[in-house]
């Protein structure tokens, strides 16, 4: 192997590559509070005893998790404007394919949290005169949302992987400004080593976060 | 006065299982009544239609002479506004405790005050210490449920319920789930409560606290009040065969008075 790595060009760029990242940031960050947002309520319609709230819920959710998420993107994309009467750009057909991804997702977590807590605590509540949302923000969610914490974070680091997959539509985040860059500079194996290492410096300590809050969950309970 | 609460052809059906086959009963103003019947006769059943945690078949319910919902070509329509109103005026307290084990004693004595009522937090305290105190928890306030015995657990239940100032509490055999020396304590409690003139109706198995506290035993039976009367009338001189058989069953070993000095 005498491949001589030349960093220059990703130095020389690291003002587009920032933008970029920014952008990751940007698109992860929307996507997971909007999909942690809907999820609840797609949840508790998956957890409800209704059908006419649990079916629909059902079918979006396994919609999602059984399709590949850069198909959806895709299809948000290039498909979705054909069926709906208005435009959309790569930023809105990337936020619309990763949050349903993470409602579908989250919504999961959120139905298995609030299956674990005891149907005594929603009666404690009701027979107290609160109403179903009071039992469910007072009572229920904070000691499910406890439960549900690690789940959550291993979720927000697969949303930011995922993120990269919306160089495919030429959404500007930072694995698009990679591609662009190195076809320009030529150097494709400098440029995505050095994505690979930003996401990794990232999204490491984020594991190792969620890793020793899971341990310390453990050992406490 | 009208009573505080009157059931009138209390029905309640689970699928094909017609639990209750009309129940009428009044309470009074600060009458403590004590409902007795064998395991599976339904008593949680009533308890659980009283404030709507499982709705009645058939039947009216009255609060303070008034009907709970609305009558329509015979039957009643409840409207869930009107029922969580409703569950705000009637303290329950369960045999499994069901503290909220993310509030400390106090937040959870608090809690209804403040989510339920909206008082302001001045007089949420107020509530929280004085209902606290009034279970002799006070010096408990900042433990969470975890950290307290059953028997506390129960008290901490029972003043969350109080905290509400209902017009009438309900106890689902709020000691059956104690170990035997933490049973006194929370019925010490239950019973500070009915001799203040708390309006009570309970179940439990404590005969010897239903005969001293209660103003009258109800004995539950297929569905239907089989016998009531004071105390010593359905304890001590039973009628009928079913009230007989049922306490018979209770007393098959029997303490002598234990001679403590
Ligand atoms: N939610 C329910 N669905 C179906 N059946 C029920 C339900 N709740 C109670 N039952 C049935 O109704 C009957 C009466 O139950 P209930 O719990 O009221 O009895 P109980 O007198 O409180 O008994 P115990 O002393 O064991 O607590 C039982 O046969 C029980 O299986
Ligand atoms: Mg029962």
């Amino acid at each position: 192997m005498d491949y001589r790595w030349d960093f220059s060009a990703v130095l020389v760029n690291r003002a587009l590559l920032l933008e970029g990242l920014q952008n990751t940031l940007i698109l992860g960050t929307t996507c997971l509070a909007l999909g942690l947002f809907f999820g609840l309520f797609v949840g508790a319609a998956r957890y409800s005893a209704n059908r006419w709230l649990h079916d629909p819920a059902s079918v979006f959710v396994e919609v999602f998790r059984n399709t590949p998420v850069l198909v959806q993107i895709m299809w948000f994309f290039f498909a979705f404007p054909i069926i709906a009467p208005f435009q959309i750009n790569a930023f809105t057909a990337a936020t619309l394919g990763l949050t349903l991804n993470t409602v579908a997702f989250s919504s999961e977590i959120y139905r298995a949290g609030l299956q674990s807590i005891a149907r005594g605590q929603w009666e404690a509540g009701k027979a107290l005169g609160m109403t179903y949302w009071q039992q469910m923000r007072r009572v229920i969610l904070p000691q499910a949302i406890r439960r549900m914490l690690p789940a959550f974070m291993n979720r927000a680091v697969e949303l930011f992987k995922m993120t990269s997959l919306a160089s495919v539509i030429a959404y500007g985040e930072l694995m698009h400004k990679a591609k662009v860059i190195s076809t320009i500079a030529f150097n494709p194996i400098e440029m995505y080593t050095a994505v690979a290492l930003i996401f990794f410096a990232i999204l490491f300590p984020a594991t190792v976060l969620v890793r020793r809050f899971e341990t310390s969950r453990n050992v406490r309970s | 006065m009208s009573p505080v609460l009157r059931l009138e052809g209390l029905h309640k059906s689970f699928d094909n299982l017609e639990v209750l086959k009309g129940i009428d009963l009044e309470v009074a103003r600060g009458e403590v009544v004590v409902l007795l019947g064998a395991s599976g006769s339904g008593k949680s059943t009533m308890l659980r239609c009283i404030n709507f945690m499982e709705m009645p078949t058939a039947g009216r319910i009255h609060f303070d002479g008034d009907l709970v919902g609305r009558e329509r070509n015979g039957r009643v329509q409840y409207k869930e506004e009107e029922l969580t109103r409703l569950r705000a005026r009637v303290g329950m307290v369960f045999q499994q405790f069901n503290l909220f084990p993310h509030m400390t004693a106090l937040q959870n004595v608090m809690e209804g005050p403040r989510t339920v009522l909206r008082c302001d937090a001045r007089e949420c305290q107020r509530r929280g210490e004085t209902y606290l105190n009034k279970v002799g928890l006070g010096w408990k306030a900042n433990d969470y449920p975890a950290r307290l015995s059953g028997g506390q657990q129960q008290r901490v239940a029972i003043a969350r319920a109080l905290a509400m100032e209902p017009e009438i509490m309900l106890f689902d055999e709020a000691t059956s789930a104690l170990d035997p020396e933490l049973v006194g304590e929370v019925l010490e409690t239950m019973k500070g409560l009915a001799e203040e003139g708390k309006t009570m109706l309970i179940v439990t198995h404590e005969l010897g606290f239903a005969y001293t506290v209660a103003d009258r035993v109800l004995f539950l039976s297929e569905g239907r009040i089989l016998e009531q009367g004071t105390p010593s009338e359905v304890l001590t001189y039973p009628k009928q065969q079913g009230t007989k058989n049922f306490l018979r069953g209770h007393g098959t070993f029997r303490l002598p008075e234990p001679q403590i000095d």
